[in-house]
């Protein structure tokens, strides 16, 4: 019987849809800009079959199957439905869904784009998983709340190319701003979680990683790197500078690695137009102060096997610290994590290398961590606020947490 | 009772070397590959972190990456007379455990046979005559050349990212390699590592008596390399901690540096770790592999089915798999008859100990391969026909690390222990270094494996025995190499030289070599050879032994290298032929 609905489903789906080689295509290519993938998967799930919980400041949300199972799935949504979800945050049912998913970028996508990547998820397999999305605690499982967080902060409408720019520059801004929903990540929010629209891509923080700035500041930002190394960035993970870890490996991984090269450098021709904010000087702490002695002491004996004592690195497997934006960045989240708990570069194709930063949470106690975290922060012409040993108290506290 | 898997194309026994390049080769090919693991996962990533990969005491006396002999272990006899005891604690060879194998655990010394290696018995018999080989040595031609196998040597090379200066491109002899060396088709991929201070001092004393010192080819990376698979590795940092650990900095050459960061993300590839392969199952003609049967981590039985076995474990596993698994015909040394277990050799190693008073080396400082050598006493490089033996090995002088526990000399007359034991043993630290040889051992007639009639492994399946001594014709070759040392040793300033040569017997004990080869090797005649030319089973055409099993005896380098181009040298056999035309690709 059940298979009888299933056919009855696709048919169904297949007959309304009927959709060209091209717009399928075009959706699938959407859907890998808009990462999908990544969120609406469990760990060890059937892809888009949904079930992976998301933390967020306000609880976790777990996210839903958008494979066109009728029952547990989006199938007997009509494309109408589709179109309200992704562009204004509007279920099937009318209820309000959170911006976790990410429509307040998305409703930046054109109608034709929105419905090819319907079409794309539409010829996946129909895949049977219950998921209860909604495990916020009281108030905000309220969803009727979004209505009032939308009129704050959500303005709904289509991208609007700017006529001055390229069409490469458009194609960039659409993408970045609309499915890639990268500021998702890199700006920051303010305590109703809504963007920072005054500080766009200017890095923020989540997960216990600072997402960087994205911005041209040369310290902190991409100023120093080139649209090509932003589209190598992009597309294999790794450059001469960096190498993708933590949620941005995700990102590489099923999203920008996986899309067609004029995608990926038209988002780097837009992200290298991103004006910086203008930088308050810092100037690098004396090579003298005792904290950057012991730090040099410990990136000596713990880390130069790999960073070299230039800390360079190596080019395309160990990030050089010289001139990182991650490590300078204002914010020290992620260079802390990283020396606490290490971490994992994503591999791809084309970098098939996933080249690990082992923890050293287990071997250096906080005030070692902060001395070794504002070393690197301050050797080299690098310049950043020096880490405190309260900070890598209370990080490592949040990571024992979470990890747990 | 076996439960029977869905049937894959290819089966692969042991994920070392050979068979990591062996997978990459057939899912390259497009054929669905599952590998069987009897040890664990074992990655850089988690396994061989900086913070805790040089930890001597749990790798290199502990033995944390080995083999455990609960897990396999082999009984041990010097001769056919006596009685064979079970190897309860590996001494003289140490096999790996896990992905990985060998590859893991090595130094990273990557050499190629010479040219006369591979016709060892027909040039030596033209060059000196019938009579002038031993009457029980077994040596013989391998039945490829070293010309066709270059194509291969190159691969692997490429693969590993070598760190080497030619001595031989097309025949053009090239300043600061090794003359001896046969033609290559291109320099190394990456230049030789920084030389060390003893070494140096070894090629100088070397050169100025005469001889061709170079740095021996490394498989510690000298730069930041990318390899054809677009896998990456560092540059060596000279840690000193290669031999019996794991490199934690992506620098020695490995499955896990070179090969599997690729494999792994092959949807046609699958491998099934802490799965011990018990027997590879045959069809009722007998001349056809069907799959095999394995035991998996929690004592179930599994049969997978496939079409081509590729057998690439440890070289006296592959050979134990043959013969418990009823393949070939098991050697016998009474009449020579038979081929699995035939031509077991080994390693003959010689050399001196040096002891300086005004020297400081800094063994610390070190990498498994990081050496200059000669190669004027290795194989037929010189005329042994005043000599009295053949063979020959590479003679080098090495700084493969100081580590604190196991780097311990003092000079002979120190006490064992107490106050001058420590005083000599802080002052020879830096002073002391060693010329090695890397001696040949050619296979003789009572040098072989068998299946032990007495002791059986926890499946209840018989042990491999090995009989096995030294002969006089090694003893004399380590002599001799041991002599050239002691020159050496003497043009270098040495104060106290320590001569070393082969023991009377070989004994399991003390560490040696895992140099250990033959037993299923390759040749142009089924009656003394157990693969053909391209390592695929004359009894069973759709199985490959692929290893240093297949060495008709042993030659004077380490033999990874040839390991190395022997596993591209059957892959590409099986993918231009084999897959075109299933069945035998030589007509026995």
């Amino acid at each position: 019987m059940r298979k009888i609905v299933i056919l009855a489903a696709l048919f169904a789906v297949s007959a309304h849809a009927d959709p060209s080689f091209e717009t399928l295509e075009r959706g699938r290519v959407l859907a890998t800009a808009g990462d999908c993938i990544a969120c609406h998967t469990a760990p060890g799930g059937a892809p888009f079959a949904g079930g992976r919980p998301l933390p967020t400041p306000f609880g976790v949300l777990v996210t839903p199957n958008i494979t066109p199972d009728r029952d547990t799935g989006i199938g007997a949504w009509t494309d109408e439905d589709f179109i309200r979800a992704v562009s204004r945050g509007i279920d099937r049912d009318g209820a309000h869904l959170y911006p976790a998913f990410p429509y307040v970028y998305y409703s930046r996508v054109t109608r034709e784009d929105a419905l090819a990547v319907r079409a794309f998820l539409n010829t996946l397999d129909p895949v049977r998983n219950v998921v209860e999305s909604n495990q916020l605690p009281f108030p905000f499982d309220v969803r009727a709340t979004m209505i009032g967080w939308n009129g704050l902060f959500f303005e709904p409408g289509v991208f609007k190319p700017n006529a001055a720019k390229s069409a490469e520059w458009n194609r960039g801004a659409y993408l970045v701003e609309g499915l890639g929903h990268c500021g998702a990540c890199h700006t920051a929010k303010n305590v109703l979680g809504a963007d920072r629209t005054s500080r766009p891509l200017q890095g923020a923080v989540l997960q216990d990683w600072f997402a960087p700035n994205l911005t041209a500041d040369l310290r902190t930002g991409l100023g120093g790197w080139s649209v090509d190394e932003i589209v190598e960035y992009l597309a294999t993970g790794r450059n001469a500078r960096s190498a993708a870890s933590g949620p941005m490996a995700e990102v590489v991984a099923y999203s920008t690695s996986q899309l067609p090269t004029a995608d990926v450098r038209a988002m780097a021709v837009y992200l290298k137009d991103q004006p910086a904010r203008t930088a308050s000087g810092v100037a690098p702490m004396a090579a003298d102060a005792p904290a950057m002695v012991a730090g040099a002491a410990i990136f000596q004996d713990s880390c130069t096997a790999c960073h070299r004592q230039s800390g360079e690195g190596v080019p395309r497997l160990f990030p050089s610290l010289k001139g990182s934006a991650v490590v300078q960045s204002d914010d020290p989240t992620t260079v802390v994590r990283v020396v606490l708990n290490g971490a994992l570069a994503v591999a791809t194709d084309a970098a098939p290398t996933a080249p690990a930063m082992p923890p050293f949470g287990w071997k250096l106690s906080d005030p070692q961590v902060a001395a070794v975290a504002t070393y690197v922060r301050n050797a080299w012409g690098n310049a950043a606020s020096p880490v405190s040993a309260a900070q890598v108290h209370e990080l490592r506290a949040q990571l024992a947490a979470t990890s747990n | 009772m076996a439960t029977k898997l869905p049937a894959t194309d290819v089966v692969i026994i042991g994920l070392g070397w050979t068979g990591s390049i062996l997978a990459h080769e057939m899912t390259e090919a497009g054929l669905d590959v599952v590998a069987i693991e009897r040890g664990p996962w074992r990655d850089t990533a988690t396994d061989f972190s900086p913070a805790i990969a040089p930890d001597e005491l749990r790798y290199a006396i502990q033995l944390d990456l080995f083999l455990r002999p609960a897990q396999e272990t082999l009984t041990f006899r010097n001769s056919p007379t006596q009685n064979a005891l079970p190897i309860r604690a590996f001494g003289s060879f140490l096999p790996g455990n896990g992905v990985g194998g060998a590859g893991v655990h090595w130094n990273g010394q990557t050499w190629r046979f010479l040219e006369t290696d591979f016709i060892a018995r027909s040039h030596l018999t033209q060059r000196y005559g019938k009579g002038f080989l031993p009457d029980d040595m077994t040596i013989q031609d391998w039945g490829v050349s070293y010309a066709e196998l270059e194509a291969s040597y190159d691969k692997f090379e490429y693969l590993a990212g070598i760190s080497g200066k030619a001595g031989n491109i097309k025949g053009v002899r090239q300043p600061g390699g090794n003359p001896f060396e046969g033609p290559r088709s291109r320099e190394f991929p990456l230049p030789p590592l920084e030389m060390t201070y003893a070494p140096s001092l070894f090629a100088k004393a070397a050169r100025e008596m005469g001889y061709h010192p170079f740095p021996t080819p490394a498989a510690n990376a000298s730069q930041p390399y990318t390899n054809p698979l677009g896998v990456s590795m560092g540059p060596c940092t000279y840690c000193g901690f290669c031999e019996r650990f794991g490199c934690a900095n992506y620098s020695k050459a490995s499955p896990q540096t070179t090969v599997l960061p690729s494999l792994m993300r092959r949807s046609n590839f699958t491998l099934r770790t802490e799965c011990e392969v018990l027997k590879i199952n045959m069809d009722g003609t007998g001349k056809r592999a069907t799959g095999v049967t394995y035991v998996d981590a929690q004592g179930r039985e599994w049969e997978q089915p496939a079409d081509i076995v590729l057998l690439c474990a440890y070289q006296f596993h592959n050979v134990r798999m043959l013969l418990l698994s009823g393949i070939g015909t098991p050697y016998d040394p009474r009449d020579g008859t038979g081929t699995v277990g035939r031509n077991y050799a080994y390693q003959s190693g010689s050399g001196v100990t040096m002891f300086f008073d005004d020297k400081t080396f800094n063994p610390f400082i070190g990498a498994g391969a990081l050496q200059q050598v000669i190669d004027d006493f290795n194989g037929d490089n010189f005329d042994h026909g005043p000599l009295g033996f053949v063979g020959g090995g590479s003679l080098a002088a090495a700084t493969t690390g100081g580590r604190p526990i196991g780097y311990r000399a003092t000079p002979p007359g120190t006490p064992r222990w107490g106050s001058k034991w420590k005083k000599a043993a802080v002052t020879a630290y830096q002073n002391t270094a060693t010329i090695g040889n890397q001696g040949s051992s050619y296979s003789y007639r009572d040098a072989f494996l068998d299946l032990d009639p007495t002791y059986t492994d926890r499946f209840g399946r018989k042990l491999l025995r090995m009989t096995f001594d030294f002969h006089d014709n090694e003893r004399k070759m380590a002599a001799f190499a041991a002599n050239r040392a002691e020159e050496i040793a003497k043009a270098m300033g040495a104060k106290q030289i320590v001569k070393r040569g082969l023991a009377d017997h070989y004994s399991i004990v003390p560490y040696q070599s895992t140099h250990n080869t033959g037993g299923a090797v390759m040749g142009s005649d089924p009656r003394t050879s157990v693969v053909n030319r391209y390592l695929q089973s004359w009894d069973v055409s759709n199985l490959f032994v692929i290893g240093a099993s297949a060495f008709p005896q042993n030659h004077g380098y380490n033999p990874t290298g040839t390991v190395g181009a022997l596993a591209f040298w059957a892959a590409e056999a099986i993918r231009t032929q084999y897959l075109k035309n299933p069945g035998p690709l030589v007509q026995a």
